[in-house]
């Protein structure tokens, strides 16, 4: 009958219980003791900020992405290769557990549910070892470039390969020496064991070889359960907290405030202690797995930001200094350790940083790390280290609310032509209030553009009107540079005006100020907001809108980081250019992973850098490549000025052309 | 060592400039007043010299629209004294009875240095800086782009055409006409500005009577004939290029 | 008050500069209204020989080591106590950092009338002040007492102001004080470019509409392609994105250029003044109400960044 034997083989009077569970028990106290050392340094040293509500919600973060791991799986090859060693060791950690309960409290494995029990862990023993092949290769042969190709990982890897390896091998050697009938139960340690039966050694020199294994076997787990705080395995720990821990108030398009301290007063992030200890976590919580820097707009232009170094300058700042900060605080040391923003992390990198978010969406221990560098950038802004055009565009948009330097009174100067006057929300209760920004209202390139917008909502009979120069700018990447206090004004200013006007919905054709408007309007609340996408949408699908023509052209859709990622509006603009008559070819970075234009984050306001090739340049080669495609169809006025330059500086001119979604609209009419 | 600096709220030139009824003067109407931006640079380098030397900054200016904003953003930069003069300004005031009436008020406040731009665009009788000077009996040197101080002895960098510099020497007590600061003005973040807004106070003092004698009597205010304007190319950049290189070859430069 | 005009005699470094003869040009205007002499003051050391080209019924000539170069000091005593002993019907200044230093002082010491940013004379005893970056144009009448002028260039051409005759020299006495209150210590030139704008003959010229540094990569593509030289205004130089040797204004160089071709500059009167020399004026700017276009022969309001490259692709498929 099959069942498990407690301590199979090794000699009783020896007291394996003991041995194993002191000695595991003296690992774990080093672990515990390990994690207190490292770990208390977040909320030793970090802010405190609340992150325990909706427990239900964190449990649900907890299991989707820590235990089955779908940000991990967003990518074949080391999604396999991750679920091969993770899951597998789940696993075996369940395997122990249930032997344990097993041993002490039900015998229950026996008989076939033992039977499945073995399978079961030697398939995951097969599968690991699919996965240690995998990663092996991936290091040693494949070697990406966003990995951290360093000793401490293949120690790592080699440490828990040998756990699983060893412990194969154990199974083996009883299976040689016991040969049970139902072996092939455990078919990858029948296969090994017929290894140790060819070499004809007697049954004595098995036990002895078992034996010396098994406690090989059981040192090395106490090695990887000692050091686990100390080497790259430290991610199974935090990486999983920091899933526990990740943001379940604020929807993605939403920064936090600005800190207050006890007395009310603004803190501004510029040493590791102005940091939370989530922030804090975040860094020790990096797998250094590079995915955000691969898709990281900023780092393939070759700017000095790489949202995986950002991180990790946090994390060897913390190992560095956290013990000088945690001694000064007590008031044992006289040395301060070096200021974080400026030193460890310098302006430049912050700077750089556009906040398209695709670090934030790809990273699979969900670290924030758009929230860090603004927080950041709050403290430069303060202390006015910033470049001369980023001075002037703020200092424009607190005066004359628009980063031109024009006055505020010429926003609606693009309305002059239009016949019959759009109504003024102001003054006339409309259905619609349209949010222009400041770009489709000043730039002298798009006037053509918003002009035909107010055309085509004419044509389709929407009841509109706009806020002529009570429009402000909204404030979203005002906020992203880090100028609160601006970002205040303009919001205060902007909201004014909208309480005071009757009207049921807002519109905007520009996905910045949907963010904003939609996300941090707080006393918003009774104003919905639609993209013009969106609206087009409704208003086709319910037949109130229909088209005359069908245009046929093959397009592609950028989808804007603000629209797209931030907010999930995808589908929407994909109908509309299907109700348009166009067809639609994918490129390959579409939909949450759209690559950002490279002009948000206020980057449209600052110098430019030396940059290998701009992410407008780079988007636009991703484009040319579909088969056939004539349009490069976008729904942001920042996209048009962007990739309308890009289309020129890459020679594209005769390739493709740059069009809004507004215009193909106006076409198929 | 004290620094003062007097600063002045001048037309916006981004915005539209109507003549009134009267034909004589600006219309005040649609007018939007901004920190004359020579002032502006005086704020800077009296900041800038607070930070090598320590000294004591205040900044003065008469109660019209946008005062408190301009103090409280020269608060935000550094400036320890914020001081608003209250008088009969409603018309206008021009700058011989600006400086008269100051006068008094900043000799009261006991200078070591004083720091105003070197002119402003509305100027029509002449800078302020050179008139308050004589009125307190200081030395006045114009057109600064660098101060240094040591002691009671001030070297200063004043531009001349050409991009020539002369290096001089002034004994202290003396006004300077600042043309640039040693940086551009420095942003001051909104937040920044708002907290000045909570913890500093602007003291407020009265002018004396104004005396304007000195200063011109305006007949007729205009707007330059647009019969010189320039014969305008198209918009469209293909165009005004090809029309540019037709240009040039007749000019004999192609 | 007598009907004299009198002209304070700007000098640098042994040279007359262009203020004083286009002060000289306004001030025979203005003597034909008053009926008086034009009276050049000239102040110096061993300086006399300056006087030679100027266009003046007389000069008023004081010599002393103290005034070799400019002192603001010392020259607002002596200038004080001539007008103050003369009274002529005017006095005219240069709108410079000479004469802005003398000219307020001398009003509130005399209590004398001051007007402005004076560009023209104009008839019936009025001048025409130029405020408001260009923008305003303002007309005063002369007081009838003697006023004190500044004037800004732009109203009367220097040759103008010129002759071929010197005029008479009265060289006057002056007491000064042993010690004044400031003293120029040496003078620092330039950072001496690779070239001298005041002789090239054709110039591409940037200014803030330009934005960023690196974009003026594009006008130099253009110069290069063309064959002229790169200069900028004040807004370009003082951001340190090119050198003051390429700065063109009222702190920088007088240009006298065949072409002149003003990228992004708005046309502020400080860098104005120092191009009206040029033969043809070309200005490209976004805003149609920039001041620039009032004195440029030729302009278009096309977004530079669409202009230049295009210009600049076209002349090289010309010269091949």
């Amino acid at each position: 009958m099959p069942v498990r034997v407690d301590f199979w083989g090794i000699p009783l009077y020896w007291r394996p219980d003991l041995i194993v569970y002191s000695l595991m028990f003296i690992a774990a106290f080093i672990l515990l003791f390990r994690f207190y050392q490292q770990g208390s340094l977040w909320w030793r040293i970090g802010r405190s900020e609340g992150r325990w509500n909706k427990l239900h919600l964190r449990f649900g973060r907890l299991i989707t992405y820590a235990i089955v791991q779908t940000r991990v799986l967003s990518q074949r090859y080391p999604g396999v290769m991750h679920i091969g060693l993770a899951w597998s060791f789940f696993a075996f950690f369940l395997g122990t557990a249930l032997a344990t309960i097993d041993s002490h409290f039900i015998k229950f494995l026996e008989g076939n549910p033992y039977l499945i029990y073995k399978f079961a862990l030697d398939i995951f023993t097969v599968f690991f070892l699919f996965g240690a092949v995998l990663a092996g290769y991936r290091r040693f042969i494949q070697k990406p470039s966003r990995l951290t190709l360093q000793s401490r990982f293949t120690i790592s890897l080699v440490l828990i390969t040998v756990i699983v390896l060893a412990g194969l091998t154990v199974e083996s050697l009883r299976l040689a020496i016991d040969r049970p009938v139902w072996a092939l139960w455990s078919p990858a340690g029948w296969l090994l064991a017929q290894a140790w039966i060819t070499t004809g050694a007697s049954e004595q020199v098995l036990t002895n070889w078992h034996t010396g294994l098994w406690g090989f076997h059981l040192l090395i787990v106490a090695i990887a359960v000692g050091t686990l705080p100390i080497g790259t395995l430290w991610h199974t720990l935090t990486g999983p907290l920091n899933t526990f821990f990740s943001k379940v108030d604020r929807p993605l398009g939403q920064l936090k405030p600005v800190a207050q301290n006890a007395k009310n007063e603004p803190i501004y992030v510029k040493e590791l202690q102005d940091l939370t200890w989530k922030q804090l976590l975040d860094g020790d919580a990096c797998t250094e797995c590079g995915r955000c820097q691969d898709v990281c707009p900023a780092h393939a232009a070759g700017t000095p930001l790489s949202p995986k170094q950002f991180i990790l300058s946090i994390r060897q700042a913390l190992h560095r200094d956290g013990p000088i900060v945690v001694r000064s605080n007590s008031g044992a040391e006289n040395e301060r350790p070096p200021q974080l923003v400026g030193s460890e992390i310098t302006q430049s990198v912050l700077w750089s940083c556009t906040t398209c978010g695709a670090c934030v969406q790809e990273c699979p221990v969900l670290i924030e790390h758009v929230d860090s560098i603004v927080d950041m950038r709050r403290h430069l802004v303060i202390e006015g280290e910033m470049d001369g055009m980023l001075q002037d565009a703020l200092a424009n948009l607190g005066r004359y609310g628009n980063s031109f330097g024009q006055s505020d009174r010429m926003r609606a100067k693009w309305t002059q032509p239009i016949q019959p006057k759009i109504k003024d929300a102001r003054k006339e209760t409309v259905e619609y209030c349209w949010f222009v920004g400041d770009y489709a209202s000043y730039s002298a390139s798009l006037t053509e553009i918003t002009q035909k917008t107010a055309s085509v909502f004419q044509k389709i009979g929407l009841d509109y009107g706009i806020l002529y120069e009570s429009e402000r700018n909204a404030g979203n990447d005002v906020r992203r540079v880090g100028e609160e206090g601006l970002f205040e004004m303009l919001a205060e200013k902007n909201l004014a005006v909208l309480s005071k006007s009757a009207f049921q919905t807002i519109i905007t054709t520009d996905p910045h100020s949907y963010n904003t408007i939609k996300n941090e309007y707080t006393g918003n609340g009774t104003h919905p907001i639609l993209h013009y996408s969106e609206l087009l949408d409704q208003l086709i699908t319910s037949g109130k809108v229909k088209f005359t023509k069908k245009l046929g052209y093959k397009v592609t859709y950028h989808d804007p980081c603000y629209l797209g990622r931030y907010n999930g509006v995808f589908d929407a603009p994909r109908r509309v250019i299907a109700a348009t008559g166009c067809e639609l070819l994918e490129m390959p970075r579409n939909r949450a992973h759209s690559y950002c234009c490279g002009a948000g984050g206020g980057r449209i306001w600052m110098e430019e850098g030396t940059v290998k090739e701009r992410p407008s340049e780079t988007r636009i080669h991703e484009a040319v490549k579909l088969d056939g495609v004539q349009v490069f169809v976008v729904a942001c006025p920042k996209d048009i000025t962007m990739y309308r330059d890009a289309v020129k500086t890459t020679g594209q001119e005769n390739r493709i052309v740059v069009k809004d979604l507004i215009e193909l609209v106006d076409e198929a009419l | 060592m004290n620094i003062i600096v007097p600063v002045k709220l001048v037309p916006d030139l981004v915005e539209e400039l109507t003549i009134d009824s009267n034909g004589n003067a600006l219309d005040t109407a649609w007018l939007r007043l901004i920190i004359n931006e020579f002032d502006d640079h005086a704020i800077e380098q009296a900041i800038l010299l607070k930070e090598r030397t320590g000294a004591l900054v205040t900044v003065l200016s008469t109660n019209v629209e946008g005062v408190d904003d301009l103090l409280f953003t020269a608060a935000a930069k550094g400036a320890d004294r914020l001081i608003k003069l209250n008088g009969d300004i409603e018309g206008g005031v021009n700058n011989h009875a600006l400086a008269r009436s100051i006068a008094t008020l900043i000799r009261d406040l006991k200078p070591d240095l004083i720091l105003t731009g070197v002119q402003a665009h509305n100027d029509l009788d002449g800078s302020v800086g050179p008139l308050l000077a004589e009125y307190l009996g200081m030395p006045y040197i114009g057109y600064i782009s660098g101060v240094n101080v040591t002691g009671d002895k001030a070297i200063l960098r004043k531009e001349y055409p050409g991009g020539l510099i002369g290096e001089i020497q002034v004994t202290l007590p003396a006004l300077l006409g600042i043309q640039a600061a040693e940086q551009p003005p420095r942003y001051v973040a909104i937040s920044k500005v708002r907290q000045m807004m909570k913890t500093m106070s602007i003291e407020e003092l009265d002018l004396a009577t104004l005396d304007a004698s000195g200063g011109p009597i305006v007949s007729r205010m205009f707007q330059p004939e647009a019969s010189d304007r320039a014969t305008m190319l198209p918009e469209n950049a293909d165009e005004a290029a090809s029309q540019l290189i037709d240009l040039f070859k007749d000019l004999g430069v192609l | 008050m007598n009907q004299d005009i009198f002209v304070t005699i700007e000098h640098l470094r042994g040279i007359v500069s262009e203020i004083s003869y286009i002060m000289l040009a306004a001030a025979q205007d203005l003597a034909k209204n008053s009926g008086g002499k034009v009276v050049a003051i000239l102040l110096g050391h061993n300086a006399q020989g300056l006087a030679d080209t100027m266009r003046a019924d007389q000069v008023i000539y004081a010599d002393h080591p103290l005034l070799a170069e400019f002192n603001p000091d010392a020259y607002q005593k002596i200038l004080t106590n001539i007008i103050d002993d003369q009274k002529p019907r005017a006095a005219i200044f240069g709108h410079t950092s000479i004469g802005m230093d003398l000219v307020g002082g001398i009003s509130s010491r005399l209590s004398l009338p001051l007007i402005g940013s004076v560009r023209n004379i104009s008839a019936g005893n009025k001048v025409i002040s130029q405020i408001c970056g260009g923008k305003i144009m303002a007309e005063c009448d002369l007081p009838d007492t003697t006023t004190l002028i500044t004037l800004v260039p732009g109203g009367y051409k220097p040759e103008l102001g010129q002759s071929t005759q010197s005029p008479p020299i009265t060289a006057i006495p002056i007491q000064l004080p042993d010690s004044l209150r400031m003293i120029l210590k040496q003078y620092i030139e330039p950072e001496s470019g690779d070239v001298d704008i005041s002789k090239e003959p054709l110039l591409i010229s940037v200014g803030r509409g330009i934005q960023n540094q690196d974009n003026i990569s594009l006008a130099e593509e253009l110069a290069q392609v063309l064959g002229g030289v790169v200069c900028a205004s004040r807004p370009v130089v003082d951001q340190g994105w090119l050198p003051t040797s390429r700065l063109v204004g009222k702190s920088g160089s007088t240009v006298k250029p065949k072409l002149y071709l003003a990228i992004g500059i708005s046309g502020a009167p400080e860098h104005v003044e120092a191009i009206t020399s040029s033969d043809v004026i070309i200005a490209i700017n976004t805003d149609p109400a920039a001041p620039i276009f009032n004195i440029a022969k030729y302009g278009t309001t096309a977004d530079l960044f669409d202009l230049v490259p295009a210009l600049t692709e076209r002349l090289k498929q010309i010269k091949g």
